[in-house]
C-alpha cells in the first residue's frame, strides 16, 4: 500500500504546481485580454506583396 | 450646373449612410471628409487590409473633435500619462472607446508602418485600450494621439484617465480564491474515496494519512479562499445587524473546528469535503454575480466631462496647463468643441456656448463680451479667449456634486431581502441548537457538543446564499442581451420595488439628433442654393440645415454675408437669397421660436426650415404600458414643446420645463419622503443628480460606453419601448428568488431533523450539501430563462 502514498505524493505535487501556474499566470495579466489573442494569429505578419486596389 | 439627389448609399469605411454630401473615390462612398482621409491614409500606406478583415470596420469621424493634444508635451502631464518615460523611449497606454472589432485591433497593432518613430502598439481588446511604445525623439506624446485622432480611433484622455489605475473587468482575486476551493474541493473529494467505500481495518492507517492531507489542503480553502465570509460577518456584528455572510461564517466555522477535532482525536473522517464544496459553490456565486460591463463606465462624476488641460496665457504666450492649477484672473483660451472648465467672463467679442451637459436645454446660447460663461458650457464656432472667475470645483456646476446625494454612500441604502431572510433564518437556528444542545445535555451529555455543532454545519444557508446571485446574475445577462446594462445585480431587486417613474426630455423621450422640416415652397435649385450658403457659415442652426437638405449643387455664392444674430445672405445664380431670422429675411413668424429659420429669395419669403427634435418611436407605447407610474417629465428646455409631450403623456403625469438639475434633484426627493421608490431615466450630465438621488437611475444613451452620467444602469436608446418587460422581469426575478429560499429551507429542515436526531454522518453531509445548492441553482437558472423566454417572445 506504500505505492499509494507515493502516487498520491506524486499527483498533488503535480496538481499544486499546475494551481500556482495558473495563479502566476492570471496576476502576471494573462487572462487580462481575452478576445485579442485569438484574432491577432491570424494576423499575416508579412506585408503582402500584391499591391491592394485603391 | 448639376443636382443630384442622394440614394441611400453606405460609407465605405464606417458603414453609415452617405447622406450629406456627395464624396466619391472611384467606386467607394464616403459619408465624410474625415472617413475618405483615413481610406485615403490607409490606402498610401498599404493598410487596405484593414478592410478586409470586416466590413466597414471604421469609426466615423463626423463626431471626432479635432483637438490638439498639444498639453500632451508638457513635462508635468506627460509624466502623469505615460507608464514608462525616458528620453528615446515612452510607453502611453490610451484609453480608446471606439475600439470595437478585428479589423480595429490590425490597424492600432500595425501603427509602426504609419508612422516612424512608434515602435510597437498593442491592443487590450477587453479593456478597450492600446499601449504604444514610441521614441518621443521621432515623434512627440501630442502626435500620437493625434495620428490615434486622425484614424478616428481617440484617446479619452481626461481627468479621470489618471486617478484610475487599468482595471481588467473582473476580480483578479475571486478568480484566484476560486481556483484554490475548486481545487481543495476536487483533492478532498478524492482522498475521501476511501471513506465513501469503506475501508477495512487493515488500511486504517491509509484513511489517517488521507484526513491529514485533508486538512492540509482544507486551511487555504477556509481560511484564504473563504476569508471575506468571516470579515464580513465581523463587520455586521460590530454594526450589530445580522446579513447573509453571519450564518455561513458560523457554519464554515463549525464545519472545519468539528472536522480537525475528528480527525486527531480519531473520532471520524470529519466533514472536509463538504466544507470545500461550500467554499467552492458560494465563489462561484459570488463571480457568477459580479459579472459587469467593463466597458461601461458607471459612476463618471463632473470630472470625467471635463479636459485634462487648457491653454492659458503665461507671459504672452499659450501654453498648456492643467484644468485643477487654473487659478482666478488666468486668461484661457478655449476653441471650438471645448469645454469649458471654470466659471469665466467672456473677453472676445460673442461666442456660442452649448449648455446641454449642465441644463439640458439643447440650444446653444448666445453670449457677448463681459458675460458669464460657466463651466460645463461647450463652444461652438471661433476660439475665444476667456478670464477664470472661480476654480473648477467651485464652479455652478460642480457645486451640484456637493448636493447630498452624492455625499452619501452607495450601498447599504437597501435592506436586501437576503439579508432579512438570514436574519430571521440566524435567529431560527440559533434557537433550534441551544434547544437541541439543552434536550441532549439531560438525554446523552457526552455527545451534547457533537450534535450542537452539527446543527450550526447543517444550517450553513449555502443554497439560501446561491438562489439570489445565480437568479440576478442570469436576469443581468438577460438584460445584457436586450441592450440594458446594468451596474450590478443588486439593481435588479431595487428596480423590483419602482412604484414611480420620472423621464427626462431631451436625449431620452427624444432622440438627442434633430430633424429639420422645410414649410414653404422651394424647388431642388432653390434648396441646394440654400445648401451652399448654409454651408459657408459657422452657426449651429446653419450646419444642421445644411446636413438636412440631400439636393446637391457647385456654384459658386457671390457677396456672402454673415450677420451675427440674424442670418446669412448671398447672391448665387442671380438670385439673392437670405437665410436667418423672420425680421431679418422680411418673413412673418407666428410664433416667436429660435428654432425657426426663414428663407427669402429676391426679397420674397419663401417659407422657413422648423427644427425639432423626433421623439423615439417606442416611446408612446411604453408611456402607455407604464400607466400610472409614469409620474413626472422633467425638461431643461423651455415648454415650447408642451404640446407635443402632452400627446404622448396622460393627464396624470406632470410635464415641468425649465427645471434645473437641482430643481430636478429636488423634485426626485420630494416623491420619495412620501415613500414613493423612483426610477429616474434621463441622458446627461444634467439629469446626474436627480439619477443619483433616485433609487434607481437609467441612463439612456444611443452609443452605449461613449458618454453617460453616473447611474445603475445603461439603456440603449432603441430599446426604450422595453422597458416595462424589464420592470416585470425585475419583479418576477423576486419571486424566483424567495422560491428558490423555499426549496433551500426544505433541504436545511431534512438535514437538521438528521442533524438534532445525532444521525449526520459525514456523507450524509456530503451528499445533502452539493444536492441542495445545485438543485437551487438548476432552479433559478431555468425559471429565469424561460419567464425571460416566455416575456420578449411577444416582443418579436
Amino acid at each position: 500500500m506504500l505505492i499509494i502514498i507515493l502516487l498520491i505524493s506524486i499527483s498533488l505535487t503535480i496538481a499544486i504546481f499546475f494551481l500556482v501556474a495558473f495563479v502566476w499566470s492570471m496576476k502576471s495579466g494573462q487572462f487580462d485580454d481575452t478576445y485579442g489573442p485569438s484574432v491577432r494569429m491570424l494576423f499575416e505578419d508579412k506585408k503582402k506583396t500584391k499591391s491592394p486596389k485603391p | 450646373m448639376q443636382v443630384l439627389v442622394q440614394e441611400e448609399l453606405a460609407c465605405y469605411h464606417c458603414g453609415l449612410p452617405c447622406e450629406a454630401e456627395k464624396i466619391q473615390l472611384e467606386d467607394k462612398h464616403f459619408c465624410c471628409q474625415g472617413c475618405k482621409t483615413v481610406f485615403e491614409i490607409l490606402n498610401e500606406n498599404d493598410l487596405c487590409e484593414y478592410y478586409s478583415f470586416d466590413k466597414n470596420p471604421g469609426v466615423s469621424l463626423r463626431y471626432v473633435s479635432d483637438e490638439s493634444f498639444a498639453y500632451l508635451d508638457e513635462a508635468a502631464i506627460r509624466k502623469k500619462i505615460a507608464e514608462f518615460d525616458s528620453d528615446s523611449f515612452s510607453r502611453v497606454r490610451f484609453y480608446v472607446p471606439a475600439i470595437h472589432c478585428i479589423s480595429c485591433i490590425w490597424l492600432l497593432e500595425n501603427l509602426q508602418r504609419l508612422q516612424k518613430g512608434i515602435l510597437k502598439s498593442e491592443v487590450n481588446f477587453s479593456g478597450k485600450s492600446v499601449r504604444i511604445d514610441f521614441n518621443p525623439k521621432e515623434i512627440a506624446f501630442s502626435k500620437v494621439a493625434r495620428l490615434l485622432t486622425s484614424l478616428g480611433y481617440a484617446p479619452k484622455i481626461n481627468l479621470k484617465t489618471e486617478e484610475l489605475p487599468n482595471s481588467v473587468g473582473f476580480n483578479k482575486s475571486l478568480v484566484i480564491k476560486l481556483a484554490i476551493a475548486g481545487f481543495g474541493f476536487g483533492n478532498i473529494m478524492l482522498l475521501s474515496f476511501p471513506e465513501y467505500l469503506g475501508l477495512d481495518g487493515t488500511d486504517e492507517y491509509l484513511q489517517r494519512i488521507f484526513s491529514y492531507i485533508n486538512i492540509a489542503l482544507a486551511i487555504p480553502v477556509t481560511f484564504y479562499s473563504g476569508r471575506e465570509y468571516f470579515e464580513n460577518a465581523w463587520k455586521s456584528f460590530a454594526q450589530r445587524q445580522i446579513n447573509i455572510d453571519v450564518p455561513i461564517a458560523v457554519g464554515l466555522f463549525a464545519l472545519f473546528f468539528r472536522s480537525v477535532y475528528d480527525i486527531l482525536w480519531n473520532v471520524g473522517p470529519g466533514y472536509l469535503d463538504s466544507l470545500a464544496g461550500l467554499v467552492f459553490f458560494l465563489l462561484i456565486g459570488r463571480w457568477f454575480q459580479s459579472k459587469t460591463y467593463e466597458n461601461l463606465a458607471f459612476d463618471r462624476d463632473y470630472k470625467s466631462y471635463f479636459p485634462l488641460a487648457v491653454q492659458k496665457l503665461v507671459d504672452s504666450e499659450w501654453k498648456p496647463i492643467l484644468v485643477y492649477e487654473l487659478s482666478p484672473e488666468d486668461m484661457i483660451r478655449i476653441r471650438n468643441n471645448e469645454i469649458v472648465p471654470a466659471d469665466s467672463l467672456l473677453e472676445s467679442e460673442a461666442a456660442y456656448l452649448d449648455y446641454s451637459f449642465v441644463t439640458g436645454e439643447s440650444k446653444p446660447v448666445r453670449t457677448v463680451k463681459g458675460d458669464w460663461v460657466y463651466a460645463g458650457g461647450r463652444l461652438i464656432g471661433q476660439p475665444i479667449e476667456l478670464v477664470v472667475k472661480k476654480r473648477t470645483s467651485q464652479s455652478h456646476l460642480t457645486s451640484l456634486w456637493n448636493e447630498a446625494a452624492f455625499q452619501k454612500p452607495e450601498e447599504g441604502k437597501y435592506k436586501r431581502i437576503i439579508d432579512k431572510a438570514a436574519r430571521a433564518f440566524t435567529w431560527v437556528v440559533l434557537l433550534i441548537a441551544v434547544v437541541t444542545g439543552v434536550t441532549w445535555y439531560f438525554y446523552d451529555a457526552s455527545r451534547m457538543w457533537l450534535v450542537l455543532t452539527s446543527v450550526l454545519m447543517v444550517a450553513c444557508p449555502c443554497a439560501l446564499a446561491l438562489a439570489a446571485p445565480f437568479t440576478y446574475g442570469n436576469m443581468v445577462r438577460i438584460f445584457g442581451r436586450h441592450g440594458f446594462y446594468l451596474k450590478n445585480a443588486d439593481v435588479i431587486e431595487r428596480m423590483a420595488s419602482i412604484d414611480s417613474i420620472v423621464f427626462d426630455k431631451t436625449g431620452t423621450i427624444t432622440h438627442g439628433a434633430n430633424i429639420v422640416k422645410f414649410v414653404g415652397l422651394l424647388d431642388d435649385y432653390e434648396l441646394a442654393w440654400v445648401k451652399i450658403l448654409t454651408a459657408a457659415s459657422t452657426h449651429p442652426l446653419s450646419s444642421l440645415i445644411t446636413k438636412s437638405i440631400m439636393s446637391h449643387s457647385i456654384v459658386e455664392i457671390e457677396n456672402f454675408k454673415e450677420r451675427l444674430g440674424s442670418g446669412v445672405e448671398g447672391c448665387i445664380k442671380g438670385a439673392y437669397i437670405k437665410v436667418g431670422s423672420a425680421e431679418y429675411t422680411g418673413g412673418k413668424d407666428p410664433v416667436i421660436d429660435a428654432s425657426r429659420v426663414f428663407v427669402s429669395i429676391n426679397g420674397e419669403p419663401r417659407g422657413y426650415f422648423q427644427i425639432e427634435t423626433s421623439v423615439r418611436p417606442q416611446v408612446g407605447e411604453v408611456v402607455s404600458k407604464l400607466g400610472k407610474r409614469v409620474v413626472a417629465l422633467l425638461s431643461g428646455d423651455s415648454n415650447g414643446e408642451s404640446n407635443r409631450m402632452k400627446h404622448i403623456f396622460q393627464e396624470y403625469t406632470k410635464l415641468l420645463f425649465n427645471q434645473s438639475p437641482h430643481d430636478k434633484l429636488g423634485f426626485v426627493s420630494s416623491l420619495q419622503q412620501f415613500n414613493s421608490k423612483v426610477m429616474m431615466i434621463g441622458d446627461g450630465l444634467n439629469d446626474s443628480g436627480a439619477l443619483q438621488q433616485s433609487d434607481v437611475g437609467i441612463a439612456v444613451t444611443d452609443n452605449a460606453g461613449v458618454f453617460n452620467p453616473a447611474c445603475d444602469g445603461i439603456l440603449a436608446g432603441k430599446q426604450l419601448g422595453l422597458l416595462d418587460k424589464f420592470l416585470t422581469l425585475s419583479k418576477t426575478s423576486i419571486v424566483i428568488v424567495k422560491i428558490g429560499f423555499g426549496i433551500s429551507f426544505f433541504y436545511n429542515l431534512i438535514a437538521l431533523s438528521f442533524a438534532i436526531g445525532g444521525f449526520l454522518t459525514p456523507l450524509t453531509a456530503a451528499i445533502l450539501m452539493p444536492i441542495s445548492s445545485m438543485s437551487v441553482v438548476g432552479f433559478s437558472t431555468v425559471a429565469v430563462m424561460w419567464v425571460a423566454k416566455q416575456t420578449f417572445k411577444e416582443a418579436k
